[in-house]
């Protein structure tokens, strides 16, 4: 707006410019100061009219004043400058020729105006202002409380709705508030559960460190803590849960309630100890099983100092043939019964009895004096068993074998005593039975010693420990070398040379004799074939048969087999078979011996004169030598000879002739029993007065210095 | 029942909100006597802060303008406190009607209030969000009903990120609103600092210990710290200046001494 600076319209400029930089600095504009300016001039303008016109109009001037806060001149100081400014320039610049004093006048009279105006408006804009914002905090409340209120309704619906027990208490223990699942747990009412105190909740099965744990909690040294608990229930049973407690805190961290998180355990509980128990016991006896036996067992042997354990391990003699014969209902009857009377005798603390299976029981004691407590436990045992038991209307004697171990704890593991009572147990068992032994580290030591050779054994074929020694047979005629006894041996990588007696009874027992007889055959015949291509006579060669491979289908086919491989004749092969292996033999069993005598080789009868021989017999059996016992020959190592022996030996000899048998005599030590048995008309004769057995080269060289002797 | 622990606190308006303090610095009367005394005592330390308010507030003035200037017609004023004289919303749409402002804060009086300001103006919305998480404020109902993302838009963090400690990443929560903003986009950008305050800063401390003690405490920043919130903006002329410094429109004999404490800035997005 262009004015001239000396007209009306630039002396309103004038006072306004003023006006702005007294009042701008006091405001809270956001405008500059010009566009201040701008604002406050059209009130000049106003001021300006309202001091000139005919009447005074106090409206004009409140409405002035009002502007200003409306401008957001809120400070009192924008009032005081404003009417500091219009007191001192409104007459000067707006004023007309009227009177001063009138002008003056109207400056006033428009100032308390404005000064009314400006408390007015401002009074209403501060009204305005705090309602809106008082309005403001209310609605926000209001969001906040329906926001708090919607929560609390979800913890609550989560709170009652849980499945799990929830309870509330303070911190001296007192139940605030419990959910309706808690209720239902304990089968109470909330009413009652709130008059309860956490503390009257004990149980005797609580775990010793439960009621720490809790004190440590409500005292703020633990955020939580969970256990396995019981609780009573007013019907009188036990409630098990698992409880989780956790510390609540406030805003500023100390500790204000304590929350209880339970879930009923109780049928899972129960279905864990039937399923153990079920686990832990015989069904049929109702006996603890080999499970929970050895848990105890482990539990007796682990025990300290000075504590020692008694174990009776019994097996029933012949329970097989009662379930064969009387049925396994019976069988079952049997053992329920001898299950209650082993019962009946371990009463005592730290003593009981288990069924391990079958027909074996074991009675365990434990304590200080075990060495007699294991004694009167096998005593108690045997008596126990001594009346018979009665089923189906029979008496059935009950008789058994019993296996005691007894020893300190902390020695030997479970297996390992277990083990001793087994072997235990089958020594009384090998010695005819229903009676008790005790346990022999020496007699477990073979036992072991006997079952490591065993499952030793077929690897030991593979893997070529077998060899074999030759001891010669001798004519005692011309005293030249007939022909000599393949003898096997065992070169145990652990336990040296071993002879037959210690594993040819493990192999005929595992059926490893048929495939250890096969190659001891073998290496034999081609032994004997060697000896054959270099020496001019004819040596033959005498290996065992063991009973087995004499029922073994393949022998005949295999022997002839084995020579027609070697290509050699069967007069070189005479098979020795016991005379004990033939007693009572039928015409089945003889059939194949008949068939390798017929094709020409020679049959032997090992160890005759131990038995007890028909020698009737003796004519149906296909055999062309009598092998004598050395028990025979032993009478006559001495000088003179015991006159029976040498009488027995000559009707034996006599016998044999007659009935076109040859005889050999084992044992032959001394010259004087060389001389002896010649004089009685014997055969051939072995024994260390002429040869040990040893490696086939000795053998040879005995038959050379024979043959040019 | 008590209230349960876990259930949310309610609103404390006995407690000081610094929306309020700063619409009583600026001579309103949206406070309470709670807001009023803090803010008295924080100007026994610093009289001069309604001076910074009001260039603070002349500058988001001037600042807006600009944008609209620019072509910008969509605003997000985060921490835009009590409405009271002079809002964005005014001057922007005043400059291009039909402009849209979404004006964010974390304080439930402020958003109620706001709420009644704008009522009936269908182009304004307001969000409760906080910046700490600008996930939440760019994934409002409001932002997505008035900002087209897919534009540009002007941010404002006026007199706000100084509510930020730096242990609640200032920087990461611009970063990641501007990852959400189109290229042409403008950070209008105020801070507090010791810097430009023409008083001892042991002094101005006490006001900084005053929003200590209600629990808002104060952050002044140096002014490379407050450079490094332009991260990834071209900062546009005169760069970061004093509030008064920035495009004045006024002469320098109008201003306070006072309203040369902080710092303001504008920046723009490639």
């Amino acid at each position: 707006m262009s004015a001239e600076p000396d007209g009306p319209e630039g002396r309103v400029r004038r006072l306004t410019t003023i006006w702005s930089r007294a009042v701008y600095p006091v405001t809270s504009t956001s405008l500059t100061r010009a566009e201040f300016e701008e604002l406050l001039l059209p009130l000049a303008h106003r001021l300006s009219r309202a001091l000139r016109a005919r009447s005074f109009d106090a409206g004009e001037a409140r409405a002035v004043g009002a502007a200003l806060v409306e401008a957001h001149g809120t400070d009192p100081e924008v009032l005081a400058r404003t009417l500091d400014c219009v007191d001192a320039y409104l007459v000067l610049y707006c004023g007309d020729d009227s009177p001063q004093d009138q002008l003056r006048m109207r400056s006033s009279r428009l100032q308390h105006a404005m000064a009314a105006g400006y408390a007015q408006a401002l009074r209403e804009r501060t009204r305005a202002e705090q309602e809106c914002i008082a309005q403001a905090a209310l609605r926000a409340q209001g969001v906040v409380a329906e926001a708090l209120h919607a929560s609390e309704a979800r913890f609550r619906a989560v709170f009652e709705g849980a499945a799990i027990g929830i309870g509330i208490a303070d911190l001296d223990g007192n139940v605030l508030q419990v959910n309706g699942a808690l209720q239902r747990m304990f089968g109470v009412s909330e009413t009652t559960m709130r008059g309860r105190k956490v503390r009257d909740w004990t149980h005797p099965e609580d775990a010793p460190q439960t009621w720490r744990l809790y004190e440590e909690l409500v005292r703020g040294e633990r955020d939580h803590y969970h256990v396995e608990k019981a609780f009573h229930r007013t019907d009188g049973t036990a409630l098990w849960t698992n409880l989780t407690v956790s510390l609540l805190r406030d805003a500023d961290g100390a500790p204000q309630y304590q929350l209880a998180l339970m879930e009923d355990t109780t049928e899972r509980r129960l279905l864990h100890l039937r399923l153990r128990y079920e686990a832990t016991h015989d069904a049929l006896t109702g006996l603890p099983n080999r499970t929970l036996f050895f848990e105890r067992l482990e539990k007796a042997l682990a025990a300290g100092e000075g504590q020692r354990f008694g174990l009776c391990y019994l097996d029933l003699d012949g329970f097989k043939a009662i379930n064969d014969s009387l049925g396994h209902a019976a069988g079952d009857r049997l053992l329920v019964e001898v299950a209650d009377r082993l019962q009946s005798c371990t009463t005592a603390p730290g003593e009981m009895v288990a069924r391990l299976g079958g027909d074996e029981f074991v009675a365990l004691t434990t304590g200080r004096d075990t060495e007699r407590g294991v004694e009167e436990l096998a005593e108690r045992i045997t008596h126990a068993l001594l009346t018979p038991v009665g089923i189906d209307g029979r008496d059935l004697l009950v008789r058994g074998s019993l296996g005691i171990v007894e020893g300190p704890a902390g020695e030997r593991t479970a297996a390992e005593v277990l083990r001793s009572a087994d072997i235990t147990m089958y020594r009384a068992k090998s010695a005819g039975g229903n009676r008790a032994e005790l346990a022999d580290p020496e007699a477990d030591a073979r036992a072991i010693t006997r079952h490591g050779l065993t499952t030793a054994l077929p690897s030991a074929l593979e893997r070529g420990e077998f060899f074999i020694e030759y001891q010669p047979l001798v004519h005692l005629g011309d005293g030249t070398v007939s022909g000599a006894e393949a003898l096997v041996r065992w070169l145990h990588p652990q336990h040296g040379v071993l002879g037959p007696d210690r594993f040819i009874p493990l192999a005929e027992h595992t059926g490893l004799i048929v495939p250890l007889g096969r190659w001891v055959l073998e290496e034999s015949i081609r032994q004997a074939r060697a000896w054959r291509e270099k020496t001019a006579g004819p040596l033959r060669i005498n290996v065992n048969l063991s009973p087995c491979q004499l029922t073994h289908p393949g022998l005949v086919q295999d022997t002839v087999d084995i020579l027609e491989r070697a290509g050699v004749t069967p007069d070189a092969l005479c098979l020795e078979v016991t005379e004990s292996a033939l007693i009572g033999a039928d015409d089945g069993l003889l059939k194949p011996l008949r068939r390798l005598a017929e094709m020409g080789v020679d049959i032997a009868l090992d160890d005759f004169g131990t038995g007890y021989s028909n020698l009737a017999n003796l004519r149906r059996l296909p055999v062309s030598v009598l092998k004598l016992d050395r028990s025979f020959t032993q009478g006559m190592q001495q000088y003179p000879a015991d006159p029976v022996d040498l009488k027995i030996v000559e009707g034996v000899v006599s016998l044999a002739h007659s009935l076109d048998l040859a005889v050999t005599v084992e044992g032959v030590e001394t010259s004087a029993q060389a001389d002896q048995l010649r004089l009685l008309g014997c055969d051939t004769a072995q024994g260390w007065y002429y040869a040990r057995p040893g490696p086939p080269e000795q053998l040879h060289t005995l038959a050379l210095a024979d043959a040019t002797s | 029942m008590e209230r349960p622990a876990w259930a949310p606190r309610s609103i404390d308006i006995s407690v000081p909100s610094v929306s309020r303090m700063y619409d009583y610095y600026l001579g309103g009367s949206h406070n309470f006597e709670v807001d009023r005394e803090a803010a008295r005592k924080a100007m026994e330390f610093l009289p001069g802060l309604p001076k910074i308010m009001q260039a603070n507030r002349a500058f988001l003035r001037r600042a807006v303008r600009f944008a609209a200037e620019q072509g910008i017609d969509q605003y997000l004023d985060v921490g835009s406190g009590i409405p009271t004289f002079g809002n964005v919303h005014e001057i922007a749409q005043a400059a291009r009607p039909g402009a849209r402002v979404v004006y964010v804060d974390h304080d439930p009086v402020a958003v109620a209030h706001s709420e009644a300001v704008l009522a009936g103006n269908e182009d304004a919305g307001v969000v409760a969000a906080d910046l700490r998480k600008p996930r939440e404020i760019l994934t409002s109902p409001e932002v997505a009903r008035l900002i087209d993302l897919d534009r540009p838009v002007a941010l404002l963090l006026v007199a706000v990120l100084h509510f930020l400690e730096d242990a609640d990443e200032p920087h990461r929560a611009v970063a990641e609103l501007r990852a959400a903003l189109a290229p042409g986009s403008l950070l209008i950008l105020t801070h507090a600092s010791y810097e430009g305050i023409p008083l001892p800063e042991e002094r101005a401390e006490g006001a900084v210990d005053v929003y200590r003690d209600i629990r808002n405490p104060l952050v002044m920043r140096p002014r490379d710290e407050i450079a490094r919130f332009f991260d990834g903006f071209e900062l546009l002329d005169p760069g970061l200046v004093h509030l008064p410094n920035w495009r004045p429109e006024s002469a320098r004999e109008d201003e306070d001494d006072f309203a040369f404490s902080g710092f303001a800035g504008v920046g723009r997005t490639a």
